[in-house]
């Protein structure tokens, strides 16, 4: 008899913890191998962790509700047949390791602060990387600090940068003069009678933090065009019956807009990139995330290489997708790996809006209600199909001339969409 | 200023008190003809007589009882323990008469009762003659203990004890009697109770103590100021009630404090005094508070290599404080 450990598995790409949400076996339970063990709620998806072994469930090391780090263990199992010897093992292995983590310099004491070190360095804003120990190992002792308050040492970094911040606004007299207490501000938000308190964690926690980041992050500009879509409206209208009764699902006016996208990107392989810090990284592969609304969460699986894909095809993931969403069943390999955004806003109603890039893509292109409105066409007066297009991009990688380039590209697929040059299948 | 011996301060206050205030009286064994063992009392039975200067039958119950009842009707008695090993019998006395019976009755009865011991070790006492009791009274509330390291506090401090209106317990260290000598005023003067002393002045590390051990640490002060190391250094006075506000002042004054005593580590006075620092100083501290102690064995052994094993040694107080400062 052996026993095992399964960890916390690492479920996508940047995903560094998961959150057990219920468990689905209990201590003795006997399972066996891909056997589901526990609910997970990771930053992406919701997900079953399967045994990795067969055998008998010893202890769970979580309780439900609890998030833990990738990697560690959420349970041990007793496995047939092993031998003891795994358990020591891993003993050996971590202890042989442990020494090669523990730094072999003498000032392995430094960054082991006392509280009055930390306390003087924090009233005075000294950086403690700056000063240089006398105590045992390296270790800065608080006279060290004392001493650096009465010479002088340099600030913090930050703390200069906070000050020019403050200064430049008292210049320009503007309101948002510290984001920091703003922050703060907003968390101390007063609860009255009746109000109704939700507990921000799992997929809404992880919606905010992307928002945030990719608000923060990434200098958002953004333009509008207006496509005249009546021959796509005519067409959709003239097959949507049959496609219906042939496949088995509705043949949306969405498809149409992703495959024109698709066409787009890869026309202009600048619009599918990632900022990169130093580098802006060109996407070879189209795969473009559409976003999914549940009651209460924003889910964007991707239709991996749609511009290789036929309207058709398109349709199908999309109607797959957004039920594997809304059951909360999508998984991690349904999430990953979008180059560009699609946003169906127009499904409810909207006919403008400012969409939040889905990080670290480099745009989003919101696709507004179709409505029929009164237009000049040949210098007459007709009733037409038109949609909005709003496209936010990154400004670090993208500049107007390309995009409005590529969104005349879409237009015009769009508009000259027919039965004779728009295939379906 | 003449200099005396701690002994002869004992000897002094003693005196000067039952020449003041003849309510004042004492009782012990041998203490009268003889002059006590240490010879505290000596002369003092030639001077008061046989009423004053009382020498008591080997019951240390008796003595504590005598005098307490004493107390209670008005006298001031000084109840000697030729040895603080042998208050043992006495507990029950101090403990839950002495101790309790100004609460118990609400302020009508009081025990200004004052009992002196000789504690502590190294003069090859062994077992029954050396040992530390302090710690042992002093969770008892009701009671004060004063436990004095030069002549000068000894008799201040004993004056003030013989005045107090509660019970005392003085406590002195028989090594000091007759090794400590010090500068003593010949005028009448009293240090207040629960009060501590800093007896040196430093910056970079801070010693409190009480008893003999104070001047190893002073001694070991002098050696560290040498290298450039300077010690502050407290000495408690009073054991039980601490003086909290010099322990804290002292503590976060250099954030790197030693604690020393010679009874037992475990239990004992310097493990208030570590709980009291940790309770206020966290963000003063530098160091972890450190704690020289007797080793936890059951009694001081007789052999003198042994004997020294357990004691505190000059060597080993300037070893620790050296460890400090280097921290």
């Amino acid at each position: 008899m052996a026993v095992e450990k399964i960890t916390m598995p690492k479920l996508g790409e940047s995903v560094t913890e998961g959150t057990i949400s219920k468990w689905l076996v209990s201590v003795g339970d006997t399972v066996n191998k891909y056997d589901p063990l526990a609910d997970v709620i990771t930053d992406k998806v919701n997900a079953e962790i399967p045994s990795s072994f067969a055998g008998k469930i010893i202890e769970l090391l979580a309780e439900e509700g609890q998030t833990l780090e990738v990697g560690e263990v959420i349970l041990t199992i007793e496995v047939e047949g092993g031998d003891d010897v795994s358990i020591e093992q891993t003993k050996k292995i971590s202890l042989e390791t442990k020494p090669a983590i523990t730094p072999t310099t003498s000032d392995k004491q430094k960054l082991r602060y006392s509280p009055a070190v930390l306390r003087l360095s924090q009233e005075a804003g000294i950086d403690l990387s700056l000063l240089s120990g006398t105590g045992a190992g390296g270790r800065i002792t608080r006279k060290d600090v004392m001493l650096a308050i009465e010479n002088g040492v340099p600030a913090k970094e930050e703390v200069k940068n906070t000050n020019t911040i403050m200064e430049t606004s008292n210049i320009e007299s503007t309101s948002s003069i510290n984001t920091t207490n703003k922050v703060l501000d907003t968390y101390n938000q007063q609860v009255k009678p009746g109000d109704t308190e939700i507990p921000v964690n799992g997929l809404r926690k992880t919606i905010a933090d992307n928002m945030k980041k990719s608000k923060h992050e990434i200098p958002h500009a953004w333009t509008m065009i207006e496509v005249d879509v009546t021959k796509l409206v005519q067409y959709r209208n003239q097959i949507k019956d049959s496609f219906k009764a042939k496949e088995g699902y509705n043949l949306t006016f969405f498809a149409f807009f992703v495959k024109a996208v698709a066409q787009g990107l890869k026309e202009f392989p600048q619009m599918n990139s990632t900022w990169a810090g130093d580098k802006i990284i060109q996407k070879k592969d189209i795969n473009i995330s559409i976003a999914v609304a549940t009651e209460d969460a924003l889910f964007v699986p991707v239709i991996k290489n749609a511009d290789e894909k036929s309207i058709k095809g398109i349709a199908r993931e999309i109607v797959e997708l957004a039920k594997k969403a809304r059951t909360g069943n999508l998984a991690v390999e349904d999430m990953d790996g979008g180059t560009f955004t699609v946003n169906n806003t127009g499904s409810f109603g909207s006919i403008q809006s400012m969409g939040i890039i889905n990080h670290p893509q480099a745009a989003i292109l919101q696709v507004e209600s179709i409505v029929k409105r009164p237009v000049i066409k040949d210098g007459m007066i007709a009733i037409s199909d038109m949609v909005n297009l709003c496209l936010s991009i990154d400004h670090r990688i993208l500049d107007g001339l390309v995009c409005g380039r590529f969104l005349n590209k879409v237009k015009d697929i769009l508009e000259n969409i027919s039965k004779e040059n728009t295939p379906i299948y | 200023m003449p200099v005396i011996s701690y002994i002869e301060a004992v000897t002094q206050a003693i005196k000067e008190e039952m020449e003041k205030d003849d309510k004042v009286f004492i009782l012990g064994e041998d203490v009268g003809v003889k002059g006590g063992v240490f010879k505290a009392t000596t002369g003092l039975y030639e001077q008061f007589g046989s009423d004053r200067v009382i020498d008591a039958p080997l019951a240390e119950s008796a003595i504590a009882g005598v005098g307490i009842g004493a107390a209670m009707y008005g006298l001031k008695p000084i109840a000697e323990m030729q040895f603080a090993d042998f208050i043992m019998p006495a507990v029950n006395q101090i403990v839950s008469e002495a101790a309790k019976v100004r609460y118990r009755s609400n302020n009508d009865w009081t025990c200004p009762i004052v009992i002196r011991a000789p504690y502590g070790g190294g003069v090859h006492g062994a077992l029954y003659h050396s040992q530390s009791v302090e710690a042992m009274f002093a969770n008892t509330p009701g009671l004060k203990i004063v436990m004095p390291s030069t002549p000068y506090d000894v008799k201040g401090l004993l004056k003030a004890a013989i005045q107090d209106p509660d019970p005392v317990l003085f406590f002195e260290h028989k090594r000091a009697y007759r090794l400590i000598k010090g500068f003593v005023p010949e005028e009448d003067y009293v240090l207040p109770i629960g009060k501590a002393d800093v007896k040196r002045e430093g910056e970079d590390i801070t010693v409190i103590t009480y008893g003999l051990c104070v001047h190893f640490a002073l001694q070991a002060a002098e050696k560290l100021a040498e290298d450039g190391i300077s010690a502050h250094i407290v000495d408690l006075r009073t054991v039980y009630p601490l003086d909290k506000e010099a322990i804290i002042e002292a503590a976060s004054k250099t954030g790197k404090v030693l604690l020393i005593t010679e009874d037992n580590k475990e239990g004992s006075i310097i493990s208030e005094v570590a709980a009291i620092i940790a309770e206020n100083c966290l963000f003063d501290l530098d160091a972890p508070i450190m704690r020289l102690a007797g080793e936890e064995i059951p009694a001081m052994p007789y052999a003198p290599t042994m004997e020294k094993f357990f004691l505190i040694t000059p060597d080993k107080v300037e070893k620790e404080m050296r460890k400090l400062a280097e921290f």
